[in-house]
């Protein structure tokens, strides 16, 4: 069957110079460099190898939570568990590792209690659907901590330093350059990346994030990609738990605390908005090292962490009010291409 | 002369954009009658109750009220002048009370509060005189749809209305409550208030009415003293209409049987739907408002679950449980809501036509976008539609072309039964035309169509064979030969009209 009219369609897309200009992700690495000059302005030592890889594992075990909260946004969802997630998760590391389990294995029970609270998340969002998943991850956060309340109390659990290996997931470089967790990292990151940019998985999550109940029509499996999001979020909370055990030595139930905020923000200034079907991997990438490197460059000058706080606070709000000022829109539309 | 009607329309006429809703129609109500009004789907008795509540402006004609001209600026006015209606689809507050929701929007107030206890005796007077069997204090969420209809009485009342119209009541109402539903109506015309009723059903017509006024197509028909007319008549002036033959089907040779449902069942929907199609074949699927067809194609397309039944597919029994099980067996279903259920709007074209089979142009991980826009240019081009590129935004796009592009979505998958529900719905007339000789063509290359329409021209021009259905079951099947408008719409009203003639008889 053809077209009477014989009218042809464009099917390739035009370069535009103007158009990558006007990208979101062109104005977060302006802002990037600015992040940058202000460190070296703050220190002489920030501008060199050792003082980037430095700077960068003061925030990558947090930015691990980011990859999977980008699709856990991109398909219109939120998941403020994470932080707690990442708390029982180290508890009961500490608590194996402590019991005479030796470290491989304390390491994939904690993976595992990452997994188990992801799952149960995803459970309860796909079999109660009319649940708003904030409330969901509202209520199960606050159940997450309790349990790693209720283990430890206030006390620590530690002596992981006694294991060179495992502290050297955090503390080790290759070469005596390259941090370890840079490498896993930056492996990680470019699986998500390809995942949701080049994979029939990806495409489904744009569709499910614009809409579900086409996506629903389309014969996507709407409740399977739910639960696999939200099952694979509880497992990097497990590897955030473990790499923050490493640098730490010990594991307490506060650990993770606020960490949800970091995640979402890191993503959402990146342009994933919550509204789901929108946002790109890279500007979410640009935008970690944007917002550790510019936390790591207060620390330097000894902002307070309440301070901090404060700063965490309003950026994230900013990042949020973005899309919804008017310049914003402006570059919304141009930016955040999805079609 | 004045004081004979309470209620005159005089040559009223609305448009919307792009179609005629109501085109210089009369109505006449009579003090204390109570008046029905039929037609079929889309006849324009909505609109036409909105213009009376104040809802709608309309574009011309008058509007006079015991013989005074009035205008009606919105539903405030329509409310001061004594107008309420019912509507089919209760619009209340399932939260709250039946006390609030009576007194919504006109609360009694003392001092700067709500007298609470007021309200709540007022309320029990009024379901009193109504012989409810529920208290003011209920919450209106746990009541029955008979009993929230009840309230939406109530709730006229308390306005002291004049003029009551009621929307399908009986659409969704048992036997017995429908009996009540009488009793009340009538109670309420012994009191003074003239009603309108509008229903599909022919013994709620015998049952209440002393009057029947006949919209078609937007346009005023007549009005016809119950007592007098026969069903013939009526159904002969719902669809007397000439049909011009606007959309020939291409002749087709009939293959084999492709798509056989059996005794299909969901409780509370439909009952026992049988019927099958053939390659090459349009199956016309009919009846009116409340007839079931949409429910009974997305249980066939997994969308829902049936209680039993079966379905067969080139001989072969299938379950479908969810959508991507009817792709993979070949059934392809054309959304009546295409801008909900169809398409993503915020997407180009390109990527919605691909979207159901992305796995075809890549691999099962990865996509392949030279493959998926080389395939979606091909397919976007088949169908004709105006966009310029394949980036073009979905929501950019007429109705007729988002249609047009749901259509080559469809297309790309490779099926064997197409179901379009409604394919024309809100579309101009020129792309109907073009919606009509693409699925003249997809019949020639072997599909087998269902086509869910209520609009007879479509149903008698496309058709090779029809099904009608009514309140859930299937009461007639004709070919193309066989039917007219009058027998359609008979099988259509079919259970309705059995009930009437046992009526008329008793």
């Amino acid at each position: 069957m053809a077209g009477k009219s014989g009218r042809t369609i464009i099917a390739e897309e035009k370069f535009s110079l103007k158009k990558l200009l006007v990208r979101w992700e062109t104005f977060l690495v302006i802002i990037f460099i600015l992040v940058n000059i202000m460190n070296s302005n703050i220190s002489d030592k920030y501008l060199s190898v050792p003082g980037l890889f430095n700077a960068t594992n003061s925030f990558l075990s947090i930015a691990f939570l980011t990859l999977p909260m980008c699709f856990v946004l991109l398909i219109g969802e939120i998941d403020i568990s994470v932080g707690a997630q990442v708390a029982l998760s180290a508890v009961l590391l500490g608590i194996s590792f402590n019991a005479g389990v030796p470290m491989w294995l304390a390491v994939i029970i904690a993976l595992a209690v990452g997994v188990l609270c992801g799952f149960l998340n995803g459970i309860i969002a796909i079999k109660f659907t009319e649940l708003n998943p904030m409330i969901i991850t509202l209520g199960t956060q606050i159940l997450f901590r309790g349990i790693a309340e209720m283990i430890l109390k206030d006390q620590s659990t530690g002596g992981f330093t006694s294991v060179k290996w495992f502290s050297n997931l955090y503390w080790g470089k290759i070469g005596g350059v390259v941090p370890v967790m840079f490498v896993i990292f930056v492996i990680c990151a470019v699986i998500f990346g390809v995942v949701m940019h080049k994979s029939t998985f990806g495409r489904r999550m744009y569709a499910v994030g614009s809409n579900k109940l086409a996506a629903k029509y389309s014969g996507i499996n709407v409740p399977g990609m739910r639960l696999t999001i939200y099952t694979l979020t509880g497992l990097f909370c497990g590897v955030c738990a473990v790499f923050a055990s490493s640098q730490m030595g010990s594991a307490r139930p506060n650990v993770g605390a606020g960490y949800e905020l970091d995640a979402i923000g890191m993503c959402v200034l990146g342009g994933v908005l919550t509204d789901g079907g929108k946002g790109n991997f890279i500007g979410a990438m640009i935008s970690v090292f944007l917002l550790g490197l510019l936390k790591y460059g207060l620390g330097l000058v000894n902002v307070s962490s309440n301070i901090m706080l404060v700063v965490k606070g309003a950026l994230l709000i900013f990042a949020v009010m973005i899309p919804h000022l008017n310049l914003g829109r402006f570059f919304k539309k141009k930016a955040v291409k999805t079609a | 002369m004045a004081e004979e009607f309470i209620l005159e329309l005089k040559g009223i006429t609305k448009i919307f954009p792009g179609v005629k809703a109501l085109d210089d129609v009369h109505f006449q109500l009579k003090k204390g009658e109570i008046h029905a009004l039929m037609g079929e789907n889309g006849a324009g008795k909505s609109t036409f109750i909105k213009v009376i509540t104040g809802v709608h402006r309309p574009d011309g004609g008058e509007i006079f009220i015991n013989g005074t001209k009035v205008e009606l600026k919105g539903p405030k006015d329509g409310q001061s002048h004594g107008i309420a209606a019912i509507y089919q689809h209760v619009t209340a507050y399932p939260h709250l009370s039946v006390t609030e929701n009576i007194f919504m929007g006109h609360e009694k107030v003392k001092r700067g509060f709500i007298d609470w206890k007021e309200m709540h005796q007022d309320a029990q007077a009024l379901l009193a005189q109504l012989n409810a069997d529920f208290k003011s204090t209920d919450e209106m969420g746990s009541l029955s749809v008979a009993q929230q209809q009840m309230v939406e009485i109530a709730k006229a009342l308390s306005s002291n209305a004049k003029i009551i119209i009621m929307d399908e009541p009986t659409a969704s109402l048992t036997k017995n409550e429908s009996e009540n539903l009488y009793r009340i109506t009538e109670k309420l015309r012994d009191e003074g208030a003239s009603i309108i009723f509008i229903s599909h059903r022919f013994e709620d017509m015998y049952r209440l009415a002393s009057r029947v006024t006949v919209f078609r197509d937007s346009k005023y028909i007549g009005t016809y003293d119950v007592d007098k007319i026969s069903n013939h008549d009526l159904i002969t002036a719902m669809v007397g209409r000439e049909i011009t033959d606007m959309f020939p089907k291409p002749e087709i040779k009939f293959g084999e049987e492709v798509l056989r449902v059996e005794n299909l069942c969901r409780e509370g929907y439909f009952k026992n739907v049988s019927f099958n199609v053939r390659a090459g074949e349009i199956l016309g699927l009919t009846g009116l408002v409340g007839a079931r067809r949409t429910e009974v194609i997305q249980t066939i397309y997994g969308v829902e679950k049936p209680n039993s039944g079966k379905i067969f597919l080139e001989g072969k029994e299938v379950r479908i449980r969810k959508p991507q099980d009817a792709i993979k067996h070949g059934i392809g279903l054309l959304t009546e809501d295409r801008s909900n259920l169809g398409l993503i709007q915020s997407w180009g074209i390109g990527r919605n036509i691909t979207l159901t089979e992305i796995e075809e142009y890549g691999n099962k991980f990865f996509t392949n976008d030279k493959a998926e826009r080389a395939a979606a240019k091909e397919l976007a081009e088949s169908v004709d539609t105006k966009a310029v590129s394949l980036f073009d935004k979905v929501s950019t796009l007429s109705g007729g072309n988002q249609q047009k592009i749901a259509v080559a979505k469809i297309l790309a998958s490779d099926l064997k039964v197409l179901i379009m529900d409604e394919p024309t719905k809100g579309i101009d007339v020129g792309a109907k035309a073009e919606i009509y000789d693409i699925m003249g063509q997809l019949a020639q290359r072997g599909y087998a169509i269902i086509m869910i329409s209520s609009e007879m021209p479509e149903i008698l021009g496309l058709s090779d064979r029809i099904v009608v259905m009514c309140e859930g079951k299937v009461t007639g099947e004709l070919s193309r030969e066989e039917a007219t408008q009058e027998l359609i719409l008979e099988f259509a009203m079919a259970k309705s009209l059995k009930e009437a003639e046992k009526e008329r008889g008793a």
